[in-house]
């Protein structure tokens, strides 16, 4: 009886050890293609029918990041390394003023009271409501009316303007945080100006790096709002629709490789971000409920 | 039905109790939803009756300086030797006059019309001229812009009513107004919200509010990018007759009323397939004696972490004609790559295929989500359920599930109304295709957001009028389905927590 249990039990997790592991391929292979094909030597969409590349080569990453045109190219070249330094600055400026406007918003929602603080909240989760885009396109005009179209100063404006609508993770961590400090700190003579900068900001480092990874990495991933921004102006593009322009019927016989290359570049470090953010993520919600 | 006899259900009794108990507290949730609108209505209506009578009563009660404030702003506080603020106050109202005159008067006078000057050529001193016709887009962007700075100001002009009384007030208390440079100091730490929300207050209000009304507005015009480019006309509700009148307007409301039901599909099964398998695959990481446990969660952190447009155009890539997947295909067909067109060619492929997609996408968020809640199921309940002989089948149906689901409806629903406006997965993978010829500039693929954006930034006939009032639609429905069920779940959760 106890055996046969014993054996009932090693089969099904055995069974389950099989499960998980072709599931964990059926996620990884392709993942594992970009980056094997990345790194395959003869271009083209396909390898002549094959799924594993013959011989390796990094000369997509060279060209891509010195911004030669594959061989067979035609007039119209596409130009990664600009794509890449867009995106890296539009990404560090929305950082600051996302992070400040966030944290901003979450600390006078959370600590602060005032008259119309509740509608106001409201307000924000009404307007959070709306389908994004509906916004884009006249954000799109208001843009244009404003010769800002087609601009990274345009990126910047959109990526990190709407940013204080997302305060409710920061609110949630700066609640938990206990009211006796800024009584005390009342008492002591400080201001409320003070007590956000000396007291509740230095307590509250996994949020302000979570918001931080999560304003940096937003304009990385961004896609369909860069798309109407830009246009057909290929050389304010961000990564994001660069690559999509790669791989676009235009240009996807001969930009293909480079796409791959391109995609595993981007994927990489900001793989790599989030995994660094959600530990702080993790560390931000964890510490706040102790806290309180 | 008392706590205990509900205990005795068994799982599918109390899912079809459930299940019974939404639909029938569903009148009711609208009504106390419908309610709170009307009694928003009603505090909104006593709130501009008693600013009314704050107005009249201040006038009577007022001196001449602040019956001067009336008309000049800070004119009371100036008077009162609140010399800062009052040359603040009379600023704005020049600088808003100055705008009036030469910017937004003209926009008002043209907004009932929204423009009628076609381009056209007129004869100055003997040779003609092309004359610029007006742009009814810009007017009406001009427009909603005066209308917000005229809320503004008139925001501004009661505060410098309230001022002047209140320096009045203090000065027949034989108060002295504050400085300068107290009132700095207040703005960091009494009035600390005004510094801290003024900023993003503005930036929202310019990037996402005056957009917002623009776009509402737009939905009662017929604003088309083929027959009403530069001059359009308001046409009252007739966009959203278009969508919802079957009889007359065939094309645009079978298109949408085929569009909505597959949004509906779509968000059904994309939301449950994700619940489910994810769910299997978290019970199967997280089963008792199942070693790396780490390894194996990592690889589906990461295939979250990886950039969602990497992924779907990668998946985009694999699944096209000359992909990989064919090439797989091949491998069994004895050689010859069959080219299945698993994104544009054959409706139900599409869809499937896109619905599969988004499980390979959406998956490792349900695991991430269950893993954190099924560690939180107290041991000890399986321990008892152990001693007393349940069987593992039972230990899952009497206490895992029932858990996993109360803990985790309010991410479902949250997850369902994501779904409904997940625009990234279908418009990466097929951009809507296959194109359905029967729809107005839509494809079998295409869920109500799409439509919305090939209608408005897309190639093919654009309608602006008709996306915003899709647009406005998808709203309404979101809104509705979150509010209704956010109201439910609460109820729910104070009738049977688990504790």
């Amino acid at each position: 009886m106890i055996k046969s249990y014993k054996f009932r039990r090693h089969l099904s997790n055995t069974l389950i050890y099989l499960i998980l592991g072709i599931m964990c391929l059926i996620w990884i292979m392709p993942f594992a293609y970009l980056v094997l094909h990345s790194l395959r030597l003869d271009g083209g969409v396909i390898d002549n029918g094959a799924l594993l590349p013959k011989q390796l080569t990094f000369q997509h990453y060279i060209d891509l990041f010195a911004g030669n045109a594959p061989s067979g190219a035609g007039a119209a070249t596409l130009y990664f390394p600009r794509w890449f330094l867009n995106t890296f600055v539009v990404a560090c400026f929305s950082c600051v003023i996302s992070t400040l406007s966030v944290l901003a918003v979450s600390y006078a929602f959370s600590r602060l009271r005032f008259g119309i603080r509740k509608r106001l909240m409201n307000i924000a989760m009404i307007l959070g409501m709306f389908p994004g885009f509906m916004t884009m396109i006249a954000m799109y005009y208001l843009l244009k009316i404003m010769k800002l179209d087609g601009t990274l100063v345009a990126l910047v404006l959109c990526y990190s303007c709407g940013a204080g609508l997302g305060f409710q993770i920061s609110k949630g961590f700066f609640d938990t945080i206990p009211r006796a400090l800024d009584e005390a700190a009342t008492i002591d003579g400080a201001t409320k100006n003070q007590i956000f900068w000396k007291i509740i900001l230095p307590m509250s480092k996994p949020i302000v790096v979570y918001t931080v990874l999560t304003s940096f990495i937003g304009p990385w991933t961004d896609f369909i709002l860069a798309k109407i921004i830009m246009g057909d102006d290929t050389t304010n593009y961000t990564v994001a629709i660069g690559l999509q322009k790669m791989i676009s019927a235009e240009f996807r016989s001969t930009y293909f490789q480079q796409f791959m290359a391109g995609s595993v570049v981007v994927a990489v470090p900001i793989t790599l971000l989030f995994l660094k953010m959600q530990k702080y993520y993790v560390e931000g919600v964890t510490a706040g409920g102790v806290k309180g | 039905m008392t706590y205990v006899e509900y205990k005795q259900l068994n799982f599918f009794q109390r899912f079809a109790f459930n299940f019974k108990k939404f639909f029938k507290n569903l009148p009711g949730a609208l009504g106390r939803f419908f309610k709170a609108i009307g009694l928003a209505i009603v505090h909104f209506f006593v709130g501009i009756g008693k600013g009314f009578k704050f107005y009249g009563s201040t006038f009577v009660k007022g001196d001449w300086a602040t019956k001067l404030s009336y008309v000049i702003f800070g004119f009371g506080c100036f008077h009162k030797k609140k010399y800062y603020k009052g040359i603040l106050y009379f600023l704005v109202e020049c600088l808003y006059v100055l705008f009036l005159v030469f910017f937004g008067a003209e926009q008002l006078y043209w907004l009932p019309t929204l423009g009628t000057i076609e381009q056209h050529t007129e004869i100055v001193d003997g040779f003609p001229v092309t004359v610029q016709g007006q742009k009814s887009m810009q007017i009406l962007l001009y427009a909603t812009l005066t209308i917000v700075v005229t809320l503004v100001v008139f925001v501004i002009y009661i505060s410098n009513i309230k001022d002047a009384y209140k320096h009045q007030l203090m000065k027949e208390n034989g108060e002295k107004p504050t400085s300068l440079r107290q009132d700095a100091r207040d703005f960091l730490d009494g009035k600390y919200h005004v510094t801290l929300l003024s900023f993003p207050i503005l930036m929202i209000s310019i990037f996402n509010i005056l957009p917002l009304i623009f776009m509402i507005l737009i939905a009662f015009t017929n604003y088309n990018g083929t027959t009403h480019i530069n001059l359009f006309d308001w046409v009252g509700l007739q966009n959203f007759g278009n969508l919802l009148n079957v009889i007359d307007s065939a094309k645009k409301a079978q298109t949408f009323f085929g569009i909505a039901g597959w949004t509906l599909i779509w968000a059904i099964a994309a939301t449950f397939s994700n619940y489910i398998l994810g769910m299997i695959v978290a019970l199967m990481i997280n089963k008792k004696g199942i070693k790396l446990k780490g390894l194996f969660r990592t690889m589906f952190v990461i295939t979250i972490a990886v950039p969602q447009f990497v992924s779907l155009l990668l998946m985009s890539q694999l699944l096209a004609e000359d992909g990989a997947f064919n090439m797989v295909l091949a491998f069994f067909n004895g050689g010859v790559n069959p080219h299945v067109n698993f994104l544009g060619g054959d409706a139900l492929t599409a869809r499937l295929t896109v619905i599969i997609v988004n499980c390979w996408v959406g998956i490792p968020y349900t695991i991430l989500s269950m893993s954190g809640i099924l560690m939180n199921i107290p041991e000890d309940l399986y321990e008892s359920a152990r001693i007393d002989g349940a069987s593992p089948f039972k230990t899952f149906t009497k206490i895992t599930l029932p858990y996993m689901i109360f803990v985790t409806t309010p991410q479902l629903i949250t997850t369902f109304v994501g779904n409904i406006n997940n625009f990234n997965v279908i418009f990466l993978l097929t951009g809507g295709a296959p194109a359905n010829p029967d729809y107005f500039n839509a494809g079998y693929t295409d869920i109500l957001v799409t439509w919305l954006y090939n209608l408005s930034m897309g190639s093919g006939l654009q309608d602006y009028g008709l996306a915003s009032a899709i647009g406005i639609l998808v709203f309404i429905i979101c809104a509705t389905l979150s509010l209704i069920i956010y109201n439910n779940s609460k109820s729910m959760k104070d009738e049977e927590a688990f504790s």
